[in-house]
């Protein structure tokens, strides 16, 4: 069934874009995501996929990143609208807990999206996610907001 | 109810226009790349995210609408991918953080492993 899972996304991403969520439609959006699917089968390694998906979990990530990202575009609009602008930027690590590509690759896109932080970063070890704050004056706090907000968030979301 | 429609429409037009505006202002004003990034893809995406939605809201289509949230989607997904990429390219090509950076964690590990090479 999860084998499927790719697949009817993409399909259903062909539906959009064409505009049209007819039958025929479908079947063709499939068709090309099964092609588009095979020239990538070497790349897809194990763990590219979630472990398992808890719909009520994913919503609710969904809705902290729905804000969280209406909030940090207010607030980089904000500052540079301000005559002087207070920067403290820099670059700090933060220790991963998530382990597999798939959750490595969502959370930091998630911390690209949200107020003051951009990922620059991963560790070839994959433990550490370097992270770029425009408000760097307190790396400790900024870690503990990161694992306790979207980090938690995609394991329970995705475990 | 297309007074209505109108005002929606007109109300994500302007703020998206006003966002991708301010964004385009960060990215002249602020100090180096990485914090350049920031605006580029917050207030970039938000911007054109909702530019987008107000077309397809505009054009009363499901067709139209479809593909705008399509759209905004993608979007989503690719931004921040661009700016991690390019953050990461200067990153690796020693293009330094403003003078006014207070911490570089990277810097300092790439600095340990370089001394811990035989």
């Amino acid at each position: 069934m999860r084998r499927l899972l790719a697949p009817a996304v993409l399909a259903l991403a062909w539906a959009a874009v064409t505009g049209s969520f007819a039958w025929p439609n479908l079947v063709l959006g499939l068709a090309v995501a099964a092609l588009a699917l095979f020239f990538v089968r070497g790349h897809a390694r194990a763990g590219a996929r979630p472990a398992a998906v808890r719909p009520g979990r994913l919503l609710s990530l969904l809705a902290l990143f729905v804000k969280e990202l209406a909030l940090s575009a207010w607030r980089v609009a904000v500052l540079v609208a301000r005559p002087r602008m207070v920067l403290r930027p820099g670059i700090f690590a933060f220790p991963l807990t998530v382990t597999s590509d798939f959750e490595i690759a969502l959370l930091a896109n998630l911390i690209t999206l949200t107020p003051g932080t951009l990922s620059v970063d991963v560790s070839e070890d994959r433990r550490v996610l370097y992270v770029h704050a425009l408000d760097c004056s307190d790396p400790a706090g900024a870690r503990r907001g990161i694992a306790e907000g979207f980090e938690r968030k995609i394991m329970e979301a995705f475990r | 109810m297309t007074v209505l429609l109108a005002l929606a429409t007109a109300v994500l037009v302007v703020t998206g226009g006003v966002f991708t505006l301010l964004a385009a202002v960060g990215v002249v004003r602020l100090p180096d790349v990485y914090t350049r990034m920031h605006a580029a893809s917050k207030a970039g995406t938000v911007g054109s995210g909702l530019m987008l939605l107000a077309a397809g809201l505009h054009s009363l289509e499901g067709a139209v609408l479809a593909r705008a949230v399509a759209g905004v989607a993608f979007f989503l997904l690719t931004a921040p991918v661009a700016a991690h990429l390019v953050a990461r390219a200067a990153h690796r090509a020693g293009y330094r953080p403003t003078r006014l950076t207070v911490l570089d964690e990277m810097a300092e590990a790439r600095r340990r492993a370089e001394r811990n090479r035989p």
